[in-house]
């Protein structure tokens, strides 16, 4: 599972209100290197809960000095977007769970799919 | 007539291929719409015939659309057309000759086909037509084989093969400009992919999808019935990068029963991504999971550009979602080792496209398209069972039949605004927007006309109760 997915998920747990954003517990991530594209990165980062994305990344140790908030003019700053490209696409977590921050309730992470399937009774 | 015009005003000829026919002007309007232009064209336009005259556009716009169409054959630019040859050669000798002149320099090489539709000639004949155009002012010379400018007669003799006719309707004559994408069907051939399913979209219809839906590069996809990632391979060979879902986790995780006829299980590299890794496309792979399409997992603000996707019709595959039930279904047969999806009830088809439409309103960018199949039983059909919101309007709906008495029909909707809570009790005030019960039944309608047709008297039995 990648951050760009992460950042758009939320919990469906019935009954819950703030069920974003999904806690993070990983157990084996992975970096890969993704050839860098700056016009997507750009293209993606309005659709961005910006602080979702910091504490995600905080989660699985990859901070790597990206701003708290977002900097103004980023489309034009490469290097800041190769820091976005880096965090939204070339990590992944391979196995884990996302757990949802208000009810607790896990959902696996396998082979980098979650499956965010809930049971008829919730 | 012979005005002078730039080249703003040169006439360009569309030959498309003669399948699909009625998703060809849905496609080719939307790869216009992409470039910003219109579809412009003669007021002797037939949709149905394969050589289309297009106005108002520059080479380049010609160039952008041949790169992604598979309806498209070939374009030309369009030096004179008639419908006999003194009219063809009227119209040739008005074309204005520095139009002409860069082509037909001394120093390059040149060679022209001729193509007929709907006819086949011998080659004395089509050395004859060749010859009689011999008063354009060519100066170069023949080459068969690798010739800098290709030049085309095309000749339209109808589209009676029963009642072939003497003489062409219509003759164009251009120059050569690019082919269209019709490659792709052979070399994304579904037959070659690494891992199929039972429903995976054929390669041809996929790409169309892309186009109906203006898939453009950088684009995020989504798809929610997603299966073994057909329509996520299409899109990405266009650029946009993509991430799908689906309730069935074997599928999703490429494991249990394969597809293939000679193939039990399937083996270790058959899942999405490496779909998109056979065709080198990996890096546009975002993300898959597994999820209950009724049941969104996406935030409120989380926004697609284009939603492209294949519900299930309740045929080959079950239509399920996660919940419990009065009427509890058996899990499906073929699933490895322990059941991965909580209990199944069935899925009203009409609620999958209810869900779906809402789900766009709320979930594509403004502008943004959904494209999707809609089973239809024939006879009944009536334009009101095609689903309805109010933040989407209905720009395509083109029909494939599947037998006589079922198809299915490709839908696209663009989103125009957002969506408001009023938006929830619209079908309160226009009955449009009130899901069609009709389509429930349609895998009974399927099994019994197909027990009607074999003759037998008991109408099957379905499976699921819908």
């Amino acid at each position: 599972m990648k951050l760009l997915t992460h950042n758009m998920l939320t919990s469906h747990v019935k009954g819950v209100i703030k069920g974003y954003p999904l806690i993070i517990k990983a157990t084996e991530v992975k970096v890969n290197e993704l050839e860098f594209n700056g016009q997507f990165v750009s293209r993606m980062i309005p659709k961005l809960e910006w602080s979702a994305l910091i504490q995600a990344a905080g989660w699985l140790g990859q901070s790597q000095d990206l701003p708290s908030t977002l900097i103004p003019d980023y489309e034009n700053d490469e290097e800041f977007l190769r820091k976005v490209h880096r965090i939204l696409l070339e990590v992944e977590v391979i196995e884990g769970c996302l757990q949802c921050p208000e009810s607790g309730r896990e959902f696996p992470i396998s082979k980098g799919v979650p499956n965010m399937l809930l049971n008829e009774d919730e | 007539m012979a005005l002078h015009c730039g080249r703003a005003c040169r006439q360009y000829l569309l030959h498309l291929a003669h399948d699909n026919v009625d998703f060809r002007l849905p496609e080719i309007k939307a790869l216009l719409s992409l470039r910003k232009r219109p579809f412009d064209t003669s007021e002797t336009f037939n949709e149905k015939s394969p050589f289309w005259q297009l106005n108002g556009l520059s080479e380049d716009d010609i160039r952008s659309v041949m790169s992604r169409t598979v309806c498209g054959k070939s374009a030309f630019e369009l030096w004179g057309h008639g419908t006999t040859i003194d009219e063809l050669r009227t119209s040739l000798l008005e074309y204005p000759a520095e139009n002409m002149a860069p082509y037909l320099q001394q120093n390059s090489t040149y060679k022209i086909n001729v193509y007929t539709f709907n006819k086949t000639l011998v080659f004395k004949d089509r050395i004859e037509k060749i010859d009689a155009l011999d008063f354009l002012p060519f100066k170069g010379t023949v080459n068969l084989k690798d010739p800098e400018h290709i030049f085309c007669l095309l000749e339209d003799y109808g589209s009676d093969p029963n009642d072939i006719p003497e003489e062409p309707f219509h003759m164009y004559f251009g120059r050569w400009i690019a082919d269209g994408q019709r490659e792709l069907i052979r070399s994304y051939s579904v037959k070659k992919r690494h891992f199929i399913g039972n429903t995976s979209m054929d390669a041809g219809l996929s790409f169309i999808m892309a186009n109906h839906a203006k898939v453009k590069a950088d684009d995020l996809v989504y798809d929610p019935f997603v299966g073994t990632g057909s329509l996520l391979v299409a899109c990405s060979r266009f650029g946009a990068y993509v991430c799908g879902t689906d309730i069935d986790y074997n599928t999703i995780h490429g494991i249990g029963k394969a597809s293939r006829k000679n193939q039990k299980w399937r083996g270790p590299d058959e899942n999405i991504r490496a779909n998109l890794r056979q065709y080198g496309t990996e890096s546009l792979y975002v993300d898959v999971m597994v999820s209950d399409a009724s049941k969104t997992v996406w935030r409120k603000n989380a926004q697609f550009d284009a939603i492209v996707t294949d519900p299930p019709y309740g045929i080959r595959e079950s239509t399920r979602r996660t919940g419990s039930h009065k009427d509890i279904i058996k899990p499906p047969e073929d699933f490895s080792g322990e059941s991965h999806v909580p209990v199944s009830m069935a899925y009203h088809l009409s609620d999958i496209f209810a869900d779906l439409l809402n789900f766009a309103a709320h979930h594509l960018v403004l502008g943004g398209r959904l494209v999707y199949w809609l089973p239809i039983y024939r006879p009944e059909y009536c334009e009101e069972m095609v689903p309805l919101h109010p933040c989407l309007t209905l720009t395509n709906n083109c029909e494939q039949t599947l037998s006589s008495h079922t198809s299915r029909r490709l839908i696209t909707m663009e989103k125009i605004k957002e969506p408001e809570d009023s938006d929830r009790l619209a079908h309160l005030a226009d009955p449009r927007f009130t899901p069609y019960q009709g389509h429930n039944s349609f895998r009974e309608k399927y099994f019994c006309g197909l027990t009607k047709k074999n003759g037998k008297d008991s109408k099957a039995t379905p499976k699921n109760k819908d």
